[in-house]
């Protein structure tokens, strides 16, 4: 068998076209080096290898068809037909888990298909299973899942991001070439940074959340992970338009040109020439390790160098971010949290009076952040603080929205700046302490409080750990600032960190390593 | 900036139907307060004439048609219910029977 799992999504679907490699193998391929890799990465929270391989031979099936066609057939089959992706367990399937990484979520099977997921059955997609997260995507490290951490393949002691860090972790990995995340403050940007692949926030309301389980609804955003950017372009493209069944889904023309981003990493790079970028000052915080800024740096010369025209702007209500982020979020979630009651679903105290019962059910069902958050939620919602928090914090959110707006209007094509202040940390680093472990999204909450998209695109290692590099755009510009990440993927593709493969990676596969679980446990000893 | 003293904490988390231990309202004392002490920097901002943004994009008045389409059939639907009696959820008794 042909070992696929080194290969692009594009590059499967030239090969299963061509019938060098059927989508059973290419799939097979997956789900082995998924169980493989999963003791030491905890990135699978589930594997369905019959209903994987099912739609890998429906796939195969009208592969062949297509051939026997001819030409014109194959041209016309979507370009993610048999290829095997991953979604983040808190995308509904049908008859599925969907835990969202949660206690309360447990023995749960979901009653329909999400909206991504019927995107990606039409498609032909191989869906292989569901992958781990902080429950109910609450983090930034993947270690408030109640199921364990993911370890990062790049080093197994360290986390690989969240809230997404599953789906970024079997990704970089190599167990699938695609994923899907959701991303309410950078739980999609910062562990494809923290891990080394391309991630994409896309713009409030460019993807349909029906069927997500929901944090904070007027944040909350679908999106594509990859190791590529036109992969993820691809991706995007699936899943992407209007569905009436999100009422926020905006019926905004999704463009073509997502699926032709050039695949001449030269051509792609003089596409940056001329382009107007802003560099924000402020995104530069206080605390960002030297080695991120370094990196980043750099990629912005070497942009520059390319013909990019950078200036610096400046986004004056940054530092407010993240405390109206705050208040924001968990206000928000505390209001979709309480669905929790263990009537409908989910596993339920039965042995008290109502009261009684939706205490010990979400007591015990919740874990220490979410409780954290809906605190915090409640709170800020509460009579008599209703004003000084939850009001004020959405004014804070129009001023945020206003710098942005600025830029644009200024005629940027579109921002440049680090998507995280540092690398992937260890186990335990900030688990004791919730505002540390909150900085980790200084650079990209902003982008979801102005409900813009952003991409992050490795640019480079810092002792040894992949940095990222973020470029946020004007609503519904995703083709532009995709284009953008292909135009520096291309400029850097020679570039000698390019060809390197994640550092824990073959130890990732080795049966005796701890699990992630271990590697927790050992380091709040520490 | 307001600060939340236990039996505050103990309040909220009755608010939210959360039911925690000693030891879990303890510790979300010192760490609301930590996370309130940050929001503190909310009030350097003067936003009195500022309007309150609670949806970014803009959209307006997003309509269907008023159609009837099929639901989910009872059995699915109840399927994932903890106890159930025929097509009902069974829950605790609300009002004392009498």
């Amino acid at each position: 068998m042909t070992d696929s799992s080194r290969l692009s999504a594009h590059e499967l679907a030239a090969q299963l076209r061509t019938g060098d490699l059927s989508s059973r193998d290419a799939t097979t391929t997956a789900i082995e080096a998924a169980e493989r890799g999963n003791r030491a990465l905890n990135a699978w929270l589930s594997i369905d290898r019959e209903r994987a391989l099912a739609a890998a031979d429906a796939a195969d099936a009208r592969l062949r068809a297509a051939r026997a066609s001819g030409p014109a057939a194959v041209d016309a089959l979507h370009p993610l037909l048999g290829v095997p992706v991953a979604l983040k367990d808190l995308v509904s399937i049908k008859g599925g888990q969907c835990t969202a990484g949660s206690r309360i979520l447990e023995g749960y099977r979901a009653p329909y298909d999400a909206h991504v997921t019927e995107r990606l059955r039409e498609a032909g997609a191989v869906i292989v299973g569901k992958t781990n997260m902080d429950e109910f995507a609450m983090g930034s490290s993947t270690e408030h899942s109640a199921f364990g951490p993911t370890a990062n393949p790049w080093d197994l002691e360290r986390v690989p991001g969240g809230s997404s860090g599953g789906s970024a972790a079997a990704v970089a990995a190599y167990h699938v070439p695609l994923a899907i995340g959701t991303d309410t403050g950078g739980s999609i940007r910062q562990p494809a940074a923290l891990t080394g692949i391309v991630g994409m926030k896309p713009t409030y309301g460019r993807v349909s959340r029906y069927g997500i389980v929901a944090f904070a609804s007027s944040l909350d955003q679908i999106g594509p992970f990859a190791r590529d950017v036109r992969d993820a372009a691809a991706l995007l493209h699936a899943v992407a338009g209007r569905d009436e069944r999100d009422s926020t889904s905006a019926p905004v023309p999704v463009p073509d040109g997502l699926l032709h981003l050039t695949a001449s990493d030269d051509e792609a790079a003089a596409g940056l020439r001329g382009k107007r970028l802003g560099l924000p000052k402020e995104y530069f915080v206080a605390g960002m390790e030297p080695g991120t800024e370094a990196c980043v740096r750099a990629a912005v010369d070497a942009l520059e160098a390319a013909g990019a025209i950078v200036e610096e702007v400046s986004l004056p209500h940054t530092d407010y971010g993240l405390a109206a982020y705050y208040i924001v979020a968990p206000a928000e979630a505390s209001a979709n949290l309480a669905r929790y009651d263990g009537i409908r679903y989910g596993p339920a105290a039965r042995d008290g009076d109502i009261l009684a019962n939706y205490l010990a059910t979400r007591g015990a069902g919740f874990g220490d952040e979410v409780k954290r958050r809906i605190m915090l939620g409640t709170y800020a919602l509460s009579a008599g603080y209703y004003d000084a928090f939850y009001v004020k914090a959405q004014k804070v959110r129009t001023l945020i929205k206003g710098d942005f707006d600025a830029v644009w209007a200024a005629g940027f094509d579109a921002i440049v700046a680090p998507t995280s202040p540092g690398v992937a940390f260890r186990f335990g680093a900030k688990m004791d302490d919730p505002v540390a472990m909150y900085l980790n999204d200084a650079c990209t909450l902003p982008v979801n409080m102005a409900g813009l998209p952003g991409v992050s695109i490795p640019c480079g290692l810092a002792d040894g750990l992949p940095v990222g590099l973020q470029f946020i755009g004007a609503p519904w510009t995703e083709l532009a600032l995709l284009e953008l990440a292909r135009g520096y993927e291309g400029l850097t593709g020679s570039a000698e960190w390019r060809s390197l493969e994640p550092t824990d990676l073959a130890l990732s596969l080795d049966p005796a390593v701890p699990t992630p679980v271990e590697r927790a446990a050992a380091g709040t000893h520490a | 900036m307001a600060t939340l003293s236990r039996d505050e904490v103990a309040h909220v988390a009755h608010l939210a139907r959360l039911g925690l231990s000693e030891a879990e309202l303890s510790r979300l004392e010192g760490q609301l307060n930590h996370i309130l002490e940050q929001y503190a920097k909310l009030a350097e901002l003067d936003t009195e004439a500022i309007a309150p943004t609670a949806q970014t994009i803009e959209l307006e008045n997003i309509l269907r048609d008023d159609v009837a389409t099929p639901s989910l059939p009872v059995e699915e639907a109840l399927a994932n219910a903890p106890e159930r009696r025929g097509d009902f959820i069974v829950v605790p008794a609300i009002m004392s029977g009498e």
